[in-house]
Parts: structure tokens; sequence; C-alpha cells
């Protein structure tokens, strides 16, 4: 029994955990992409790490908060321009091949020798140069708090203040999403992943709304990449291929195009692999599995249950089963 | 919204079919014959894929307010023509850098040069086409399907679509015109559905109906009644008529001869990339050149004639068709004798 309750208490102190938020945020500027307007980036993790060192040299290089998150929205901006414009007006798959390359591109940049001054090289920023700003924000009396059994300091790097961010944050972007959503510019977007043709033979700018679209995923991807570091540091190798590819798992598994569906899949994908983990640790004995291999393990069953999903129910949990599925 | 089209109010439309038809009587029936009031005015398009050449129009016109077949035998251009004029594909011939002058492709519709100009901005214009694949946005709603067409609406502008209250006023207008439409095309009971659920021919409805919504000076159909339900046609192609009398030059790409003599004012005829003849629906019919590039020499036994074929006349056909026969056999022999 006891093991039952803390297995549960460990699950949902995951599932608040600022790095959830982060990823549900992420998978909230992909859903834009993917879910609404058909637009397949597969380089979403290089706008959060973007918008991570943008925020994080700006800070280090005597910016205030403010101006560095500013540098961080520029950076996935600037950034959402390179992909899009030379991408968009040809077909889908150009987009997914480029934003693919130039995912890895910023990644190897940012991890090279030559900007160490810059980036940190391989070692990454460490976060205390960077979080000091963020922390004084905070209005939370010094000390820490305990509501149930979540028990953190007010203020410490990894307490109640970037929890509430984050999952502050996840509220307001949920609230921006279900607005476009049901607006007109939401409905032309739907449009555009149906058939770009069609909308373009209403007397609609196609490539502008790609573009739009584009911009507006990234942005909030930069978002996420700075909740993602505030608690910890930027790595640039924390922030490749498989984060992108951990963000669309979230994504597909609570329903893409839906607009809860990105955060629910975010955070079932951080508790299906906790305890996954947590079980294999205490139930494989060590001689069968190491406590390295049940990460790799749960890693594993996380992408079966992907196949299954995508085998049993294309749309998603939260997804329309005639709205959205894989297939036309 | 300048390009819309109350019902009585373009000057120079005729709203008189009647003195449309006197007026195209007086029309030369010769390809690339110049109309009394042309809405649209095609010069120089040529496209080529590979060796191939598919449209070769040297020059044509359409005359506004008037219901224009565009017919030819599959393969002879009319889609591809319509891509070229709409902006979905460029022809050959379009002028470069360097060349810029006489014998490069132009074409003006409702006085506005539009060689140049990429899809949107040419459906903007007031020219709005649909496709011969349906282009029905299957995983939208059919009333979506509709919303999307209409123009004017601000909250297709990021900013402004956050504020309800700024595009709530505009999209009650449009949904009530949308609801207009779809009960006239027989689809209402089925606006909440998604357009992938529909049958084929109902989806041809939607997309006619979902261009209709911006109130297009002309419209521009590639085989409409492909695949519509035969009870459907007769009042479909009373809602074509009803378009014209209301203002919208048509323009359509049709294989049913039924169709093309029942409501067409003029018809043009295409074979392999060029315009071979020009005239109203009952004469062109007869003529030479359209007969051996596309109606073959049975064209007034099939072709929407109103009689139905009886035992008879398809005896009589097989006999023809019989004797043709055996001439070809004859010639064959004749040749392989020479040879
Ligand atoms: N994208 C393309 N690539 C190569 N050939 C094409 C293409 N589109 C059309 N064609 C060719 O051009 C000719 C005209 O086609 P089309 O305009 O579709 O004829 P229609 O609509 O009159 O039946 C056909 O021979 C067709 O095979
Ligand atoms: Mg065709």
């Amino acid at each position: 029994m006891d093991y039952l309750v803390q297995l549960f208490q460990s699950l949902t102190v995951q599932a608040l955990a600022p790095s959830t938020a982060a990823f549900a945020i992420a998978a909230i500027g992909l859903n834009v992409h993917f879910g609404f307007a058909g637009l397949l980036n597969i380089g979403q993790a290089a706008f959060l790490l973007l918008g991570a060192y943008g925020f994080a040299i700006s800070i280090d290089r005597g910016l205030p908060l403010f101006a560095a998150v500013l540098v961080a929205l520029l950076c996935a901006l600037l950034f959402a321009f390179i992909l899009g414009l030379p991408t968009l007006k040809l077909r889908g798959d150009y987009l997914a091949i480029v934003t693919i390359s130039a995912a890895e591109i910023i990644r190897m940049v940012g991890r090279s020798s030559i900007l160490t001054d810059l980036t940190g090289g391989s070692n990454g920023i460490t976060g205390n140069t960077y979080n000091g700003p963020f922390q004084a924000l905070s209005p939370l009396p010094d000390g820490s708090t305990q509501i149930l059994w979540f028990d953190y300091d007010n203020n410490g790097v990894n307490g109640w203040w970037i929890r509430i961010v984050g999952w502050g944050l996840v509220g307001v972007f949920l609230l921006l999403i279900w607005a476009l959503a049901r607006s007109p510019w939401g409905r032309l977007l739907k449009g555009i992943r149906e058939d770009e043709d069609a909308v373009r033979s209403l007397g609609k700018n196609v490539y502008s709304y790609k573009l739009q679209a584009l911009v507006l995923g990234g942005l909030i991807g930069a978002v996420a990449g700075i909740i993602y570091v505030l608690p910890s540091s930027v790595q640039p190798d924390g922030l490749g291929r498989s984060t992108t590819f951990f963000i669309y798992t979230a994504l597909l598994l609570g329903g893409a195009a839906t607009v809860f569906g990105p955060v629910l899949g975010a955070i079932l994908f951080f508790v299906m692999r906790l305890l996954i983990q947590s079980l294999a640790q205490s139930f494989i004995p060590d001689s069968i599995m190491s406590t390295q291999q049940t990460v790799q393990f749960s890693y594993v069953l996380v992408g079966v249950a992907l196949m299954c999903l995508i085998i049993f129910r294309p749309q998603g949990i939260l997804g329309n089963k005639k709205e959205l599925s894989f297939s036309v | 919204m300048s390009e819309t089209t109350a019902t009585g109010t373009q000057p120079g439309y005729d709203y008189d079919r009647v003195e449309l038809r006197k007026k195209l009587a007086t029309v030369d029936k010769a390809p690339g014959s110049s109309k009394p009031d042309s809405i649209l005015t095609v010069d120089n398009v040529v496209r080529r894929f590979g060796g191939m050449t598919a449209v070769d129009v040297q020059h044509v016109e359409v005359q506004r307010g008037a219901i224009t077949a565009l017919i030819g035998p599959n393969g002879a251009g009319k889609t591809t023509f319509f891509n070229l004029l709409t902006g979905f594909d460029k022809p050959n011939s379009a002028p470069t850098l360097t060349n810029r002058g006489a014998g490069t492709a132009r074409w003006v519709f409702n006085g506005r040069a539009m060689g140049a100009v990429g899809a949107a901005k040419v459906a903007k214009s007031g020219m709005v086409r649909t496709f011969q694949l349906t282009k029905a946005l299957s995983r939208l709603t059919v009333m979506q399907n509709m919303l999307l067409g209409a123009r004017d609406q601000p909250g297709e502008n990021f900013f402004v679509a956050i504020v309800k209250p700024l595009w709530k006023a505009r999209e009650a207008e449009i949904e009530a015109k949308a609801a207009d439409l779809l009960k006239r095309f027989k689809l209402y009971e089925k606006k909440d559905d998604y357009a992938g659920s529909l049958s084929g021919g109902q989806r041809k409805l939607l997309e006619m109906a979902r261009a209709l919504m911006s109130d297009p000076a002309m419209i521009m159909l590639d085989e409409p009644m492909a695949g519509v339900n035969p009870a459907l046609t007769q009042s479909l192609l009373g809602h074509i008529q009803s378009l014209r009398d209301e203002g919208t030059t048509v323009l359509f790409v049709e294989h049913d001869m039924h169709m093309v003599r029942h409501i067409s004012d003029w018809v043009i005829v295409m074979a392999e990339g060029r315009i071979v003849a020009e005239g109203p629906a009952d004469t062109v019919m007869d003529d030479q050149a359209v007969i051996d590039a596309y109606l073959g020499a049975h064209h007034d036994t099939d072709l929407g004639d109103d009689s139905l074929l009886t035992d008879e006349s398809i005896e009589e056909l097989e006999a023809e068709v019989k004797e043709e026969d055996a001439a070809r056999v004859e010639t064959e022999h004749n040749e392989e004798g020479k040879a």
C-alpha cells in the first residue's frame, strides 16, 4: 500500500514539474504547426534551444529580464522566417527536410568549441548565470510551502515560483489557442491543412498564413525553451532530435488539432515514462535490467505505446475520430 | 465589396437573356472572334509539357453575362487552360525580363491584366474557379467550407481573430448567406457534417456553392456535372442559369452535351490545345471542324438531341458502323497491296 501511495505521489510530482509545463507549451506551439496548419516541422526543439540561448546569453550579458525574453522571441522569429520564406511556397515535404536539418545545425553550432565564449560549447550554460533576474521577480516570501505532498521552496531554482509561472503560461497559451481555433483565422489554417490549392482558389494568401502559423508556433516554442532551462541549465544535446520526437509523441497522444490535447499529452508522456521506469525498477531484478536500462526501457515502451495509438486511436485521446486521423 | 454583383446593378450587363442572344447572333462564328462586350480576353497562351503542347490559344474572348461552354475531347487542354487563366499554372509564353512584347501571353479580366497575378489574387479580382477533381476540405464541416469562401471577414487577420466581438457580426452575415446557398444546392441538412462524408456529386455542389460565397464576377466550372445525381442535374442547370440572370458570367467545361445544348449561350471548342470552333450551341455542333475533332461521325444521334435513341436508330447506327468498318478494311487492303 505504502508503495502505491509513494508511486502515486511521485507521478503527480512529475506531472506538475516545470519540465512538463515546458513540454506542454512546446507541444501547444507544435500543434499550431502540425495540428492546425498541417506544417510538418521536425525541428521544434531548435525553437526551444534558440529561445533558451537567446534568453540565457542576453541575461549573462547584462540585459534585463524582459529584454532577454524579447531577444529569445526575436531569435525564434528570425529562425521561422529563414525556414519558412524559401520553403512554404514549395510542397510540404520541403519544410520537413529543412527543419530537421536546420535544427541539427543550430545544435551543432551551439555545442561547437568556437562559440564556447557565447554558448559554453558542449558544456552549455549553467543555470546560475541567468536565473537570477527571474528569481528576483518572485513576489513570494522566502521559505518553503507544503501543499499535500508537494513541498518546495517558494523561490528556489526549482520551486513554486517557476511552477506557477510555467503552468500560468500554459494557461495563457491554451486561452490564446482556444480563441484562435474558433476564429476565422483558425478555420483558414485548417483549410490550408486540408488542401491549400482549394483555399488559394478562394482568394486567400496561403503563403502568408503558413508563415504566420510557423512564426506563432515557433515563438511559443521559444517560451517553452526558456521555461525548460530556468530550473536547470542550457544543454544543446538535451534539446536535440529526440526532444522534437517527444514533443510529437505528446501532441499525438493528447490529440493534434485539439486545444487541450498537447497539455494532456505532455503530462501523460512524462507520467507514463516514470510509471514504466518505477515499476521496472521495483519488479525486475537488477540482474535482468539495471537502473540505467529501465530508463531506456521506458522510452521503448513509450514508442510502442505511440505505435499502438496510431493504429488504434489515430486521432489521439481528445481528438475527434472524424476530424483528425493520420490517413487522408 | 466593389466586385460584388447585386441584381440589376452592373452597368452593361445583359440581364435580359433575349437581348444577349441577339447580340451574340451577330458575332462572327469563327475561332477567336471578338465579342461585343468581353469580360475576359486571352492572347498567346501556350503551355507545353515536355515536347507536347497542351494549350496553344492565340486569341479568345468571353462575353460578359453569357453562359459559355468550353468543350473538347479528353486531353484537349481545357483543364490546363483553366489552370493557366486562374494562376495555378504559368504559360511557357509568359513575358520574360528580356521579352515582354508581342507574342507573349497576356489576358485581361474585367479590365485588369492578369498575366503575372497569383491564384489568390485572381480569385480576389472576381474570377473564381472550381476543380475537375473536387477539392472539398474533408475535415472541415460543410458550413466551415462555405464560410471559407466569403470575403471581407476581418477575423481572418490574426490580431482581429483573438477578439471575437470584432468579427462576430460579419460571421453572422456570411453564415446567413451560406445557409441560403446551401439550401439552394440541397446541402443545408448536411451543414454540420464533415465535407469528407459527402458523396462525389455533393462535393461538386459544395465546391460550386463555396465559390459563389464571394459573389464572383465570373465563375469557371470544370465539369460541374460529373458525378452529380441525374435527379439533381436539372435543378443545378436551373441554378446556373439563375446565376447568370443575377449577374455572374459563367464559363464551364462539360462533357454532357445535353447540358451544353440546354443552357449555354455560346460554345467554344478546343482540340489538341487550340480553339477550333466557336458559335451558338445549336450551330457549332454542325461545324465540320468540331465533328472531325471531337464529336465523330455519329454526333447527331449522341449529342443531346432530346429524342431518345429508338431501336430503329440503333440498328441504323450499327449498319453505318459496319459499312464504315468494311470501307476501312478495304482501304487497308488496298494500302497493303500497294506496299
Ligand atoms: N502536369 C502535367 N504534366 C504533364 N502533362 C500534363 C499535365 N497536365 C496535363 N497534361 C497533359 O496535357 C493535356 C491536356 O490535359 P487537360 O488539360 O487535363 O485536358 P482536358 O481537361 O481537356 O481533358 C493532356 O494530354 C495531359 O496528359
Ligand atoms: Mg479536364
